[in-house]
């Protein structure tokens, strides 16, 4: 197929085509990384700026060195030294940066639609490192790609979500793709943190952490998203932790081959207990590798055609 | 002065009159109103109203002018000149200026502005608590006799519902309607209605009982104390139930709803159009149909616009920072044109939402077709299509989510007290 997006949005937005495309070219680069050289020429001469108004370790840290890996030339923007704090608008930050003729904009913004606005006035690509509680399209991508790898297939598997679903983009871009693919998805949590109306997106909502686990294929933990307000949703993280901390004895009860996701940064002792995150069922690690691989498949899409 | 206009479809839902007559104008009050009239002796304009209808000018119950103090985002002068457009010839407009409308200066400063610069004619609506901060009764009695015409503290409830109750006693020594917007703040704080949108877009929402809690509460409040109080931009199924099942009981409560919550749904905000944002949001296509049905029952009983202008730049931000309101004025008749074409009212019907129901809600003389009363008069066309363009507005506030839209059902002429101010009639 022959990808046409400028951009890279929502999850929601893509067609299974679409994905299974980007999960395809991002095998192709898996390589890349495993090799002493770990650079091709691909990108070169190519700039890519990630901007972002939220912390962030990992995905930053990932989409820097997927462009860097092929050659891409990149430069970070935090909150912290942008004019942001000079009351410069959003817009005219990014219409500035423009200016610079940057290939693509990596932007994470702590409002649902800001990667939009920007792909609205902007001629660079716009990539979503997630938006708010709205979607973090790339997070969801290598998700599936891991879910492929470890499982041979990305339909007809049973996955438990469990966590802070309302404040999770995580959550949002997963049930989207994951639905698309005709998975079936039990949300878990706390009440307070499950959004209304969810069952509308096709998902069963389980209160019961052990009833949402029990033979699950996959388990996707989320953190409780205290930047959110995450923490005024439930009384204490330690009763939190007695409730909905994924333990050993769950990852049992669940299918054999299960396997146990987290987009990071853990909590350990509250979401997900020691001996699940180092176990042998977490693919926690394989996560973060892949992400680079699915990065530097969305770079090459929306910035690599003719160069 | 005298103009005659002739030869139009006149209807005025006050009498029921519905047919062809021509209307004498002489100054600012409707002289005759007959079958067939002779062009009067001397000097006197005709207007050739053929093929279209004439009704009452438009009275709009809620709207923002935003003078003094926010003059960048609409002026008196602006704002009426949209109404004017419009074909509203009586606004009342909101007391959220700076200062506060919650004074006699105040109030004063609005009614000679308005009488010198407006286009059509300015009730200002005071505060019910100093500062609109929910804490003290404003003075009420100076207000009203600087020319307050209602008063409320729209843009948010009335918190302390003790003070809410002094409010609507205090009001009758006046006979003062109070109006009042509806929203429990400790359910609210969001963005866009709680719904299977903002499920998608991941906006903080705002759910429809933070309307429903206080409807309920604020017609509680007023039964018991048996005082009329006006519930105004309904938005949701559970407030056209509250008040319909209230009013087989309690006739004293009436209310208004706008026309974006039968025009929209919550889909519209999937886009992050920061013009979709509005207080109260969007609701879900349920709502929208309950907001439809209760306006074809009669529990709806005016159209207002709760037009709210604003300036470009707090619009074009992240959806979260944006402002909330909606430039109401240019659209809101085509948009209630809209419910006579799909069945929802006859035409005498929506024109009493718009005409004589607020009328009798303000207590004015207005809103009518009769002779002796004032020379406030449309004419329009229900069948001309028209695309709107933000960039022609009258008004300052560009802010519609209805820009590029196809509407049909257009204002041509519009005569306040007698003068015309707008006229576009060919």
């Amino acid at each position: 197929m022959n990808w046409k997006r400028k951009d890279l949005l929502d999850i929601r937005d893509l067609s299974k085509e679409e994905i299974l495309f980007i999960l395809d070219t991002a095998e192709s680069f898996k390589d890349i990384s495993k090799r002493e050289i770990k650079k091709v020429p691909t990108l070169r001469g190519k700039t890519v700026i990630t901007l972002f108004y939220e912390p962030s370790t990992r995905t930053r840290t990932s989409f820097e060195i997927a462009a860097k890996r092929l050659s891409a030339d990149t430069i970070n923007i935090s909150s912290s030294t942008s004019s942001s704090t000079k009351g410069e608008t959003l817009k005219d930050t990014a219409r500035n940066l423009e200016s610079m003729r940057p290939d693509a904009i990596v932007i994470r913004h702590s409002m649902p639609g800001a990667p939009h606005m920007l792909a609205a006035i902007l001629d660079s690509s716009i990539i979503n490192g997630g938006d708010g509680s709205h979607e973090h399209p790339t997070q969801a991508l290598l998700d599936l790609y891991t879910i492929r790898e470890k499982k041979g297939r990305v339909d007809g598997l049973k996955v438990a979500i469990v966590g802070d679903i309302a404040h999770s983009r995580v959550a949002r871009s997963n049930i989207f793709s994951l639905k698309n693919f005709g998975n079936e998805i039990i949300c878990c949590g706390p009440p307070t943190m499950i959004p209304p109306y969810i069952e509308t997106l096709g998902v069963r909502v389980e209160y019961d952490l052990e009833k949402a686990v029990r033979k699950a294929d996959v388990i996707m933990m989320l953190r409780i998203q205290k930047e959110r307000g995450g923490t005024k949703y439930i009384p204490s993280t330690k009763e939190y932790s007695t409730l909905y901390g994924l333990t050993k004895k769950h990852v049992d009860t669940a299918a054999d081959d299960v396997i146990v996701m987290h987009p990071g940064p853990m909590n350990r002792g509250t979401e997900i207990m020691d001996d699940v995150a180092d176990g042998p069922a977490s693919v926690i690690l394989d996560q973060v590798e892949n992400g680079v691989a699915v990065r530097m498949a969305v770079l090459y899409l929306l910035i690599g055609g003719e160069a | 002065m005298k103009t005659l206009i002739r030869g139009g479809r006149v209807i005025d839902p006050k009498t029921g009159r519905d047919g062809t007559f021509d209307i004498l104008v002489e100054n600012s009050v409707i002289r005759e109103i007959s079958d067939t009239i002779k062009k009067p002796e001397g000097k006197a304009q005709v207007i050739d109203a053929s093929g279209r209808i004439v009704a009452p000018g438009l009275i709009d119950v809620h709207c923002h002018l935003r003078e003094p103090g926010f003059e960048y985002k609409e002026t008196i002068l602006t704002g009426t000149s949209a109404a004017a457009r419009g074909g509203f010839t009586t606004v009342v407009c909101m007391a959220n200026t700076s200062p506060v409308n919650d004074s006699r200066s105040v109030t004063e400063f609005i009614v000679d502005k308005a009488r010198t610069e407006g286009k059509c004619r300015v009730l200002p609506c005071g505060a019910i608590t100093r500062g609109l901060k929910g804490e003290e009764l404003a003075e009420i009695g100076e207000m009203f006799a600087a020319g307050i015409i209602a008063i409320s503290d729209d843009g948010r409830s009335v918190r302390n519902a003790g003070l809410f109750r002094k409010a609507l006693e205090y009001a009758k020594t006046f006979g003062l309607p109070v109006i009042s917007h509806c929203e429990d703040e400790t359910l609210s704080g969001g963005y866009v209605h709680e719904g299977t949108s903002s499920l998608l877009n991941g906006l903080e929402g705002i759910p429809a009982i933070a309307e429903e809690i206080i409807v309920e509460r604020d017609i509680a409040i007023a039964r018991y104390v048996d005082a009329p109080v006006h519930i105004t931009h309904i938005s949701t199924r559970g407030s056209v139930g509250i008040i319909e099942a209230a009013r087989k009981t309690f006739r004293k409560v009436t209310c208004d709803t706008c026309p974006h919550y039968f025009s929209l749904t919550d889909e519209a905000t999937l886009t992050f159009d920061t013009n979709t944002k509005v207080n109260p949001p969007l609701r879900s296509k349920r709502d929208v149909d309950a907001i439809r049905e209760g306006l074809n029952k009669g529990v709806v009983d005016i159209i207002a616009t709760d037009h709210a202008p604003h300036e470009y730049t707090s619009k074009d931000v992240e959806y979260d920072l944006a402002t909330f309101g909606i430039s109401g004025f240019e659209t809101a008749f085509a948009l209630s044109l809209g419910l006579v074409r799909d069945g929802v009212l006859d035409m005498k019907g929506l024109l009493a939402k718009m005409t004589i129901n607020p009328a009798r809600l303000l207590g004015i003389n207005a809103g009518t077709i009769t002779e002796g009363a004032p020379a406030d008069i449309i004419i329009f066309d229900p069948g001309i299509e028209w695309t709107v363009d933000r960039g022609s507005f009258a008004s300052k506030g560009k802010n519609t989510p209805f820009h590029g839209a196809t509407l049909r059902g257009k204002n041509l002429l519009t005569m306040s007290g007698g003068t015309i101010v707008f006229n576009e009639l060919k």
